[in-house]
C-alpha cells in the first residue's frame, strides 16, 4: 500500500511537471515572433459510424486554409475528445491533408464531443466543439447485402443438391486425375515396400486447407491400413498432430487393424517454416518414400519439398489453394489438385451421394460467375466502344453490386 | 457422445462466425472464438514439444539410424528453452523481453537460426532452375506455349529485351517485348488466376457447409460412413 501511494505521488508530480513544462513551452512559442500562425480546421462534424457494434464514431472536418502541402505550415491535426461533458483530452493525431478519422473503442452509454486542432511547428489552432453525440448500434450490416445475397444463393444451391442426392438422384461429377491416381500411388508404395509421406502444409487447424488435407488423410489412411503400408506424417503444428493421429487411428480401427496403428506415424517437427522444410527434406532423402502427398497450405517451401520429392523418385500428388504456389507443384509433381479440387477431394474420394451433392452446388456458383463475367465483358465493351449509356449503366450496376464496402 | 459434442461445437462456432460478418453486435463473439483457438493452440504446443523430445530420446536410446542427429536436435531444443525461460544474458531482469538485444536467446537466433533458415531458403534458387528446366521442355503444344510465354516474360524483365524490340514503332508498341510481358501478366495470367480464385472461394463455401452441417467428419477421426 505504501509503495502504491509513493507511486501515485510520483506519477502525479511527474504529470504536473510535464504540464507545467508544456504550458511554459507553449507560451514561449506563442510569444516568439517566428511563430507560424495557422487557421484552425472548420466544419468539424461527428456522426455515428455505420454498421458497427456502437463502438465507433466518424469525424470529418474541412482542413485549415493554411494546409497546403507545398507550404508545409500545417504538420498535423490533433483530435481532442470529451467524454460525458468532461474535459477535452488528446486522443489521436493524423497527418496534414487528412480530413477524417474513425474514433474507435467507444461505449454506447457515454456521450462524446470532439475538437480538432491544426498544428504547425510552434502553434496550435483549435476548431469549435462538435455537437454532443452518442454511438448507435446497427443490427444488420446493409453494406454487405450483396455479399449476403450471393452467400445465401450459393449456400441454398449446395444444400438443395445435398438433399437431391440424399433422395437418390444420380449426380455426375467429372473425373479428377489427381484423385484417380491416389489408389495407384498407394499401391505403388505397397509394391515397393517403401513408406508414404503425407505433408499437410504448414498452417494450423484454423486453415480450411489443412482441414481439407486431414479429410483426405482419412481416406488415404484407410487404404494404407488395408494394404499394410507404412505412412509417415511430419507436421508443423501440434493441433494438426493430434487431429491427424485421431484420423489415422480411426482409419486403422475401421480397417480392423487397430494393433497396427502407432502414434509415431505422426510426429511434430517445428512451427518454423524452414526448420520444418529441412527436417522433411531429410526424411525424404533418408527414407526415400515411394509416394508423397503435399496437400494443404504451402508457401515458399512448396518447390523445395516438391523438388526434393521428385529427386528421390517418388510419385507426388500435390494440392493447395494458394494460386502463387500452384505453378511450382505443377512443374515438380506428377498430379496437382488445383484450388477447388483440394476441397472437393474428400467428397470425391468418399463417393457418397450427399457429399457429391455439395460439389454440384458449387457448379451453380460457377454458372453465376460465368454469366456475370460474360454480361460484364459485353456491356463494358459496348459501353466503352460505342458509348451506349444502357450498357454503361449495366456495367456500373454490376460493379457496384460486387463491390463490398465493409 | 464423443462425436456429438465436437459436431455441436463446430456447428455453433461455424454459424456464429458466418453471422458475425453480417451482424455487427456479433463481431466481438466472432473475435472471441478466434481467440479461443489461439489459447487452445498454445496448450497444444506442449504436446508438440513433448512429442519432439520423446521421439528423439527414443531414437537415441534405441540407437536407431542417424541417432546422432537427435543429439543436435535435443541440445538445440533445450538450450533455446533454457535461454528463453531463464532469460540468460538478458540486460534487464526476468521480466524483460526474451528477444532483448544481448540475450543468449537473441544471439543464438541471429547467429544460428537465421543463417540456417536463409540457407534453406536459398536452395530455392537451384530448385527453380531444375523445375523450370523440366516445365519448359517443349514436349507438346501446351509446354511449347508455356516456354514461349516464359521466355517473353524473362526477356521483358531485362534491358536486353527492351533493346531487342526498341525499333518497333510506337503504334505497334504492344509488340515490344517489355509491353508484351506486361500484357501476358496482366491479361491471360490474371484471368487464369482469377478463375482459380473464384473456384477456390466456391470450394471453401462448399467444404465449410459440409463441416458445419456435420456431413464431413473425418477431421474428428470419424469415418463419415
Amino acid at each position: 500500500m505504501k509503495f502504491i501511494s509513493i507511486y501515485f505521488v510520483l506519477l502525479v508530480s511527474l504529470s504536473v511537471s510535464a504540464q507545467t513544462n508544456d504550458n511554459d513551452s507553449t507560451s514561449l512559442l506563442v510569444n516568439d515572433s517566428l511563430t507560424i500562425k495557422i487557421a484552425p480546421p472548420t466544419s468539424v462534424i461527428v456522426e455515428d459510424y455505420k454498421y458497427d457494434d456502437a463502438d465507433n464514431l466518424q469525424l470529418h472536418w474541412v482542413p485549415s486554409i493554411d494546409d497546403m502541402p507545398q507550404d508545409g505550415k500545417v504538420v498535423r491535426y490533433r483530435i481532442y475528445q470529451s467524454t460525458n461533458n468532461g474535459s477535452f483530452v488528446l486522443v489521436d493525431s493524423v497527418n496534414f491533408s487528412v480530413n477524417m478519422k474513425k474514433i474507435e473503442g467507444l461505449a454506447i452509454d457515454s456521450t462524446y464531443q470532439f475538437m480538432v486542432s491544426a498544428v504547425s511547428k510552434n502553434y496550435e489552432a483549435k476548431s469549435n466543439k462538435t455537437i454532443t453525440i452518442q454511438t448507435e448500434r446497427e443490427w444488420i450490416n446493409f453494406n454487405l447485402a450483396s455479399l449476403f445475397l450471393i452467400a445465401l444463393l450459393i449456400t441454398s444451391a449446395v444444400i438443395y443438391f445435398i438433399e437431391t442426392a440424399r433422395r437418390g438422384k444420380e449426380l455426375f461429377v467429372r473425373k479428377i486425375a489427381g484423385l484417380e491416381a491416389v489408389d495407384e500411388a498407394i499401391g505403388r508404395a505397397t509394391e515397393m515396400g517403401r513408406p508414404i509421406l503425407f505433408i499437410p502444409g504448414i498452417h494450423d487447424m484454423d486453415d480450411v486447407q489443412t482441414l481439407a488435407a486431414i479429410t483426405i488423410l482419412g481416406k488415404v489412411a484407410r487404404q494404407v491400413a488395408d494394404y499394410d503400408t507404412k505412412i509417415r506424417m511430419p507436421v508443423a503444428r501440434s493441433l494438426v498432430m493430434t487431429a491427424a493421429r485421431e484420423t489415422i487411428k480411426t482409419a486403422y480401427q475401421t480397417a480392423g487393424r487397430p494393433d497396427a496403428y502407432n502414434d509415431d506415424m505422426v510426429n511434430y517437427i517445428t512451427d518454423e517454416q524452414f526448420g520444418y522444410v529441412a527436417a522433411v527434406d531429410g526424411i525424404m532423402v533418408r527414407e526415400k518414400p515411394a509416394t508423397i502427398f503435399l496437400l494443404g497450405a504451402f508457401f515458399a517451401e512448396s518447390l523445395i519439398l516438391a523438388e526434393t520429392g521428385n529427386s528421390v523418385g517418388a510419385i507426388q500428388i500435390a494440392g493447395t489453394a494458394r494460386p502463387a504456389q500452384l505453378p511450382f507443384f505443377i512443374a515438380a509433381c506428377d498430379f496437382t489438385l488445383i484450388g477447388e479440387e483440394l476441397f472437393a477431394a474428400s467428397a470425391y474420394l468418399s463417393g457418397e451421394p450427399k457429399m457429391l451433392g455439395s460439389l454440384k452446388g458449387q457448379d451453380v456458383g460457377k454458372a453465376i460467375a460465368m454469366g456475370v463475367i460474360i454480361v460484364g465483358v459485353i456491356s463494358i465493351t459496348l459501353g466503352e466502344a460505342y458509348g451506349i449509356e444502357f450498357f454503361s449503366n449495366i456495367t456500373s450496376s454490376i460493379q457496384s453490386f460486387f463491390t463490398v464496402n465493409k | 457422445m464423443k462425436r456429438l459434442v465436437p459436431l455441436i461445437i463446430t456447428f455453433v462456432v461455424g454459424t456464429v462466425l458466418i453471422l458475425s460478418v453480417f451482424i455487427p453486435p456479433m463481431e466481438g463473439l466472432g473475435e472471441n472464438f478466434t481467440l479461443f483457438f489461439d489459447i487452445i493452440a498454445v496448450f497444444a504446443f506442449f504436446l508438440g514439444g513433448g512429442n519432439l523430445v520423446r521421439v528423439h530420446f527414443q531414437k537415441m536410446s534405441r540407437k536407431s539410424d542417424d541417432w546422432e542427429f537427435s543429439i543436435v536436435t535435443l541440445v538445440g531444443f533445450f538450450v533455446m528453452l533454457a535461454a528463453g525461460l531463464f532469460k540468460i544474458g538478458n540486460p534487464g531482469d526476468i521480466a524483460s523481453s526474451v528477444t532483448a538485444d544481448g540475450s543468449l536467446f537473441q544471439a543464438i537466433y541471429r547467429s544460428v537460426f537465421v543463417p540456417l533458415s536463409s540457407t534453406m531458403y536459398a536452395l530455392l534458387a537451384f530448385f527453380v532452375a531444375s523445375a523450370s528446366y523440366r516445365a519448359f521442355r517443349a514436349k507438346n503444344r501446351e509446354a511449347t506455349l508455356l516456354l514461349v510465354a516464359a521466355f517473353i516474360i524473362l526477356l521483358g524483365s531485362t534491358p536486353f529485351g527492351t533493346m531487342l524490340t526498341s525499333w518497333v514503332p510506337e503504334s505497334w508498341s504492344i509488340f515490344q517485348i517489355p509491353n508484351l510481358a506486361v500484357w501476358l501478366m496482366s491479361s491471360p495470367n490474371l484471368a487464369g488466376q482469377r478463375a482459380i480464385i473464384i473456384g477456390i472461394g466456391l470450394g471453401v463455401v462448399s467444404i465449410s457447409l459440409r463441416l458445419i452441417l456435420g456431413l464431413e467428419r473425418t477431421y474428428l477421426g470419424d469415418d463419415n460412413a
